[in-house]
């Protein structure tokens, strides 16, 4: 009888371990799971998606003669003083308080000397990222932290934040532990209690309000500055269709993979659209409008690579923008703090906890301690130097699809992988001239 | 006295002209005629002058103001200085939503009634009103003064910081985290104080208010208090 075989144990394809261990560890806390960063569940992404390159009916540029252009300009619907800059990959807003003061310098560093902009965030301008960014965006948020007359007139552009790709219909919490005197300060609250930023703004509500918003905004800094208006990938044919109503310049788009400094894990996991199911959506708005190219797109959220640069812009956006990308660039999550990782209960590429101020990198927090380990100057390099890889990684996808400039990038040079990423991106399944919901196959 | 005409000369130019008063101006008494309920009328403005408003005004009059003093002689629409950082701003009627919303320092007298969202966000600014206030006002106020001569609508004060309330009338409701507090002998001075500079010494003393401020219970996250929320 001993000898029978028995059956090996059979984990839940439902009751994972995964889920088995935030069962239990809701139980103990009584608290739903705080995180930084974006979804990490697999979704359908510019990987499904490739090039077809040139072939004999296209003709390609030669990598290193043919010149393929890359620079960008936003704000030209309205702005007396449009933004131009060199590349289409922007720097996201990420706030003074969920980063340290060293890495809002590094990230103006590397922006401007890869000739693109950087964002403010929730948490008011600071001087070093004034000081270090040629072209500064200023988000104009519901907690309004910092919101000042005259650091508007200084921004070179204003982004109205509606919403964000991570939690999309959320506001925001930064947690007491990272509140430290300058934060607190700039926030006009007391050291060390939680801050919870409005999911809503405090003085208008929907498109018609944001109208005369927008006008209050450029009656005060005289029309000469850009004005944004982005918005998390919830529904994004009329949430763009819309912020053009409203007078927006530019809209930003930011997809589910986005990241936060801080929300709960069921809101970043389960709220919102990825990227590239956003992308043609906003683009068939602003073209039922007849303003493609007139109001710019910028979008986000997963931005890794060239190739997903030029895979957005063939989709028929006018630029990107990164955050979680550019964290790692400056060097976070960092397999050289691998034992500091261990020691906080994770592991390099995995940390996620940049609520807590921890950050063994020094990057996502105040503390001066870990602050001081993080050298603005080499993460600046470091970021110029993957802006500018990126740069020429999608123009070497535009040359070989015989492309002059990466705006000229365009859906036919895309096929897709998979049905879903055909059916979200509207590109033909690799191989058949089907897209699905759009047109027959074979 | 300046006197602009709204209606023939655009909104473009009279903001653009009042930005370009910098520091010691000697045009520093202005009147703007026929606003016709326009939008975004003196916005921004950074000067030392005195502008009278002779009608009522549409969305976010005087926001975002520094130094001047602004004075509505009617009505003022939603966002009535909105984010104002120092100044006076005074509405001799009634004023709509959010007035002197995120406002982060001078002084807001609303001579008539504020509809809800009165002082929601503020940082800093006083706002003295004659009349009553609506619900939700003072939500999530940060630091500054709110003083209402009248009545508060619901949700007084709700998820409130560091702010302090005054109303000498009833409120309907207090919000999550509002309580009542003592008035202690700087309350009293400093409403004196409030009361004379928003026009409403004569109206009321500063012993017939009662001061609203946080529990601070919900500064920092707990579950128990979940259901506050």
């Amino acid at each position: 009888m001993t000898d029978l075989p028995r059956t090996p144990p059979r984990y839940s394809a439902t009751f994972t371990p995964a889920v088995n261990a935030e069962i239990r560890r809701a139980a103990a806390s009584g608290i739903y799971d705080i995180r930084g960063g974006g979804t990490k569940r697999h979704l359908p992404h510019f990987d499904d998606l490739l090039f077809l390159g040139a072939s004999m009916s296209r003709y390609p540029l030669e990598g290193y003669r043919e010149k393929c252009a890359t620079d960008v300009w936003l704000g030209t619907r309205h702005a007396k003083k449009p933004i131009h800059l060199d590349i289409p990959v922007t720097i996201a807003g990420m706030s003074f308080g969920a980063l340290s003061g060293p890495a809002k310098e590094a990230l103006g560093r590397g922006a401007t000397e890869a000739g693109t902009s950087t964002t403010t965030g929730d948490g008011g301008m600071t001087e070093e990222e004034r000081g270090h960014s040629k072209t500064l965006v200023y988000q104009y948020l519901p907690s309004r932290y910092g919101m000042n007359p005259d650091d508007l007139r200084r921004a070179d552009a204003i982004e109205v934040v509606v919403g964000q790709g991570a939690k999309p219909g959320g506001g925001g919490m930064l947690l007491g532990q990272k509140i430290w005197d300058r934060v607190a300060e700039m926030r006009n609250l007391p050291k060390g209690i939680d801050q919870r930023s409005a999911c809503r703004h405090p003085d208008w509500t929907g498109p018609d309000d944001l109208e005369i918003k927008i006008l209050e905004l450029r009656e005060i800094t005289d029309w000469e500055k850009p004005i944004y208006v982005k918005v998390g990938g919830a529904r994004p044919y009329y949430d763009t269709a819309l912020s053009v109503k409203a007078g927006a310049d530019v809209v930003v788009l930011d997809g589910m993979q986005g990241g936060t400094a801080a929300t709960q894990d069921v809101f970043i996991e389960h709220v919102g659209m990825p990227i590239l199911a956003c992308i043609p959506q906003a683009v068939k708005a602003l073209q039922d409008l007849g303003m493609h190219r007139k109001v710019q797109l910028i979008v986000s959220g997963g931005i890794r690579s060239g190739a997903d640069v030029a895979k957005a812009m063939a989709l028929g956006a006018d630029a990107v923008a990164i955050g979680t990308a550019a964290l790692i660039a400056l060097g976070d999550n960092d397999p050289r703090w691998e034992e500091d990782y261990q020691k906080l209960g994770t592991t390099a590429d995995a940390y996620d906890d940049w609520h807590e101020g921890r950050d063994p990198a020094g990057i996502t927090t105040q503390d001066p301690e870990l602050s001081a380990r993080f050298d603005p100057i080499l993460g600046g390099r470091r970021l110029k130097n993957y802006l500018k890889v990126m740069t020429l990684e999608a123009q070497t996808i535009a040359r070989a699809c015989g492309k002059n400039h990466l705006h000229n990038l365009e859906p036919e040079d895309l096929v897709a992988l998979t049905i879903e990423a055909a059916a979200m991106a509207g590109v033909p399944l690799a191989g058949t001239n089907w897209i699905p919901g759009r047109t027959g196959g074979f | 006295m300046q006197t602009f005409d709204l209606e023939t000369e655009g909104l473009r130019a009279l903001n653009s002209q009042l930005h370009a008063l910098k520091g010691q101006t000697n045009l520093t008494a202005w009147e703007i005629v026929n606003p016709k309920g326009a939008h975004a009328i003196a916005v921004g403005l950074d000067a030392p002058i005195d502008v009278t408003v002779r009608g009522s005004t549409g969305y976010y009059c005087a926001g975002m103001n520094k130094q001047a003093t602004v004075r509505v002689a009617g009505s003022a629409g939603p966002g009535v200085a909105e984010n104002m950082m120092s100044g006076t701003v005074i509405v001799d009627g009634d004023a709509s939503q959010y007035a002197g919303a995120t406002g982060r320092g001078g002084l807001l007298v609303i001579k008539g009634n504020a509809s809800s969202r009165c002082g929601i966000s503020m940082k800093g600014i006083s706002i003295v009103v004659h009349g009553n206030i609506g619900h939700m006002s003072a939500f999530m106020a940060q630091s500054g003064n709110l003083v209402v001569l009248g009545n508060a609508g619901e949700a007084l004060g709700d998820s409130l910081y560091e702010a302090r309330i005054f109303v000498r009338g009833s409120v309907k409701s207090l919000g999550a985290d509002c309580i009542e507090k003592e008035m202690r002998p700087e309350h009293y001075e400093l409403l004196e104080d409030l009361l004379k500079r928003g026009e409403a010494d004569a109206k009321a003393k500063p012993e017939e208010f009662r001061r609203y401020g946080s529990a601070r219970k919900l500064y920092n996250f707990n579950i128990d208090n979940a259901s506050s929320y």
